[in-house]
């Protein structure tokens, strides 16, 4: 009689913890100096840190390690010497992996700029975002130096791409939206 | 006139070839376009339609109707230049066909908007004929819209229909009437007693039952209350067990995030891949929050939603939203420009792996080509994120023993793949069969 209770008592308990259990909150653990890292995590917060807030900037005048140093300015001067002296580190085209620019184009571009860069991607056809012009627009010309440039620093309306891409990925997207200019002109 | 005006088109256009093609500031040129059009005659034959298509292909990149965005407001830029500036629909296509010549020939105008807008140039359109111009203008000097006033919604439940009477006042006649009712029964309940009592009459009583009452039969039978405790501990075992097992696991997390970031909407109905926003989970152990830079890739020019709407989630709802990013990353929509004063947007973490277990996306989204969805579960579906996989050790095995590895031309592979196919005699190697078993590669 007792025991019947007894267990009665402790399933309600179980059952009802169970329940209790929100969507909007994490669940308990066993051992949370097991789950929890010591070493900072990624995109913690810690009291060290200017608003706790541990995703910051690099300091100004160091370059990240496989990074290298860009001197041309964001400005329309920037833009037009970058125009005329850019050029890129890739000197023969075997050198170009065209298939991984396609690959890097396609998750960063095309969705404004469309898969053949005619300025037709998603966005634009869904009229979210309007006015992208076609690689092949004469009144821009776009040249590997000017391409690099408007990548790294945005355009217009463009944001800059320079942290979804690193250096060489860039230049990769640069000679595939070269490809993609010449395709369109012919 | 009309040949006038080629004329001096024509001179522009051998100018800007020799010299001043690289750069023209499109927004400037177009402004006086579109002025000029409105104003005059010229505007007769103008199609605003066909200058809709073209302002959306050409300008619209920079330039919105009502909205100052890279360049500044065309609607009605042609009467506005006439009127303010005094100048003309040929002051319009210079400027949209080559603004940097006319920046250079020292136009005041010219000179006096690139400064307003810290030299941004204007890209050149010496493609556009005057044909094409003018329909833009004709486009811009269309009036506002009115606002589509909405009809005001009859609610269903309201009872404001025909009749007359609102569903409430039914509802509360007839819960009057049932109380009436019932008080009436109470009343003839206590007269018939008392008229019974002054007669004598005996009323009925229950009996008090003799039999033994089940319960007790149950508990005095020894054989089975034994087999109902064992029944009653597994069951709780089992229960005990689920909820062990349970501790530690999150799927189906659902936290509120500081900013209603919807992923149906982006990566569903705009179909943005993955790795636009989580651009890290192609090259390192994290799959990364996207910094707000990102967000406003796009949302420097989208700043209101246009698409489908539930009551709960209104427009209204979602450009508040958005509204909350432009305060988070400084953005003043007004001036199009960073304010500088920036707020860190605390999101809440979904996925956490314990610290004592190593995992890597790019090992995972780069080299094994695992689509996202895999783990994540539908989130092109996801109006708000949730943890869809258990994220448990069982879970990785299991998965570790199905997939087969990808080797095709993956030199990496080459070696391992022919040695070990030989040693499991199979064709294909699962995860498991690589190594993807052993406690180190995870435990570490």
């Amino acid at each position: 009689m007792k025991n019947i209770f007894k267990i009665l008592i402790i399933t309600l308990v179980i059952g009802s913890l169970i329940s209790c259990n929100s969507k909007d909150s994490r669940n308990y653990e066993y051992m949370p100096n097991m789950y929890r890292s010591i070493p900072y995590d990624t995109y913690g917060e810690y009291d060290n840190f200017v608003d706790g807030n541990s995703a910051l900037i690099p300091p100004e005048g160091t370059i990240a390690r496989g990074y290298s140093l860009f001197e041309f300015e964001n400005n329309t001067a920037g833009y037009e010497l970058a125009k005329k002296q850019l050029k890129s580190p890739f000197t023969s085209s075997a050198e170009v992996d065209i298939k991984t620019g396609k690959e890097l184009y396609n998750i960063y571009c095309a969705v404004c700029h469309g898969s053949k860069g005619a300025g037709q991607g998603i966005l634009v056809k869904r009229e979210k975002i309007l006015g992208i012009p076609s690689y092949s627009d004469v009144g821009r010309a776009i040249n590997e130096g000017s391409i690099y440039h408007t990548i790294y620093y945005g355009k217009n309306s463009m944001g800059s791409y320079a942290g979804q891409l690193n250096e060489d990925e860039r230049w990769l997207v640069t000679h595939y939206v070269l490809k993609l200019k010449s395709d369109l002109e012919n | 006139m009309n040949k006038k005006y080629k004329k001096v088109d024509s001179k522009f256009y051998l100018i800007k070839n020799s010299k001043f093609f690289p750069c023209i500031s499109l927004g400037k040129l177009l402004l006086p376009l579109a002025f000029i059009f409105t104003i005059s005659s010229f505007g007769q034959d103008a199609d605003p339609v066909k200058g809709k298509a073209l302002f959306n292909s050409n300008c619209a990149a920079c330039h919105k109707l009502d909205k100052k965005m890279t360049g500044p407001a065309l609607r009605g830029v042609e009467d506005r230049l006439y009127n303010d500036e005094g100048l003309d629909r040929e002051w319009l296509y210079k400027w949209i066909r080559n603004s940097s010549s006319l920046i250079k020939s020292g136009d005041d105008y010219a000179n006096k908007i690139y400064a307003e807008y810290n030299g941004a140039a204007m890209t050149a359109y010496p493609q556009l004929s005057d044909d094409d111009l003018n329909n833009i203008l004709a486009y811009t000097a269309q009036e506002k819209p009115a606002p589509v006033i909405k009809a005001v919604e009859v609610s269903p439940t309201g009872g404001n229909t025909s009749n007359g009477i609102s569903n409430e006042i039914i509802l509360g006649v007839f819960a009057f009437m049932f109380l009436l009712l019932s008080l009436g029964l109470f009343v003839v309940n206590k007269t018939l007693r008392s008229f019974a009592a002054q007669n004598n009459i005996q009323l009925p009583t229950k009996k008090k039952s003799t039999r033994k009452p089940l319960w007790k039969a149950f508990v005095d039978n020894q054989f089975l209350m034994l087999c109902s405790a064992i029944i009653m501990l597994l069951v709780s075992a089992y229960f005990v067990y689920g909820f062990l097992m349970q501790i530690g696991v999150n799927q189906g997390y659902e936290p509120v995030q500081p900013i209603h970031y919807s992923h149906k909407i982006h990566s569903g109905d705009n179909e943005i891949d993955c790795n636009y926003c989580h651009s890290s989970a192609r090259v390192s152990k994290h799959s990364g929050i996207p910094s707000l830079n990102v967000c406003m890739n796009c949302h420097k020019s989208i700043y209101e939603y246009n698409g489908e709407t539930t009551e709960e989630y209104s427009k209204e709802f979602y450009d508040a939203e958005i509204q909350k990013l432009y305060k988070a990353v400084g953005w003043d929509d007004e001036s199009q420009e960073y304010t500088g004063e920036t707020q860190a947007v605390k999101w809440v973490r979904i996925h956490n792996l314990p610290d004592f277990s190593y995992f890597n996306h790019a090992q995972h989204v780069s080299v094994g080509g695992i689509e996202c969805q895999t783990c994540h579960g539908p989130v092109e579906e996801m109006e708000i994120m949730y943890q869809y996989s258990p994220l448990t050790m069982g879970w990785c095995i299991n998965c570790h023993r199905e997939t087969n590895v990808k080797v095709k031309d993956n030199q990496y592979y080459e070696k391992i793949h022919e040695q070990l196919s030989k040693k499991y005699g199979v064709e294909k190697l699962t995860a498991a069969q690589m190594g993807g078993l052993e406690c180190g590669k995870c435990h570490y």
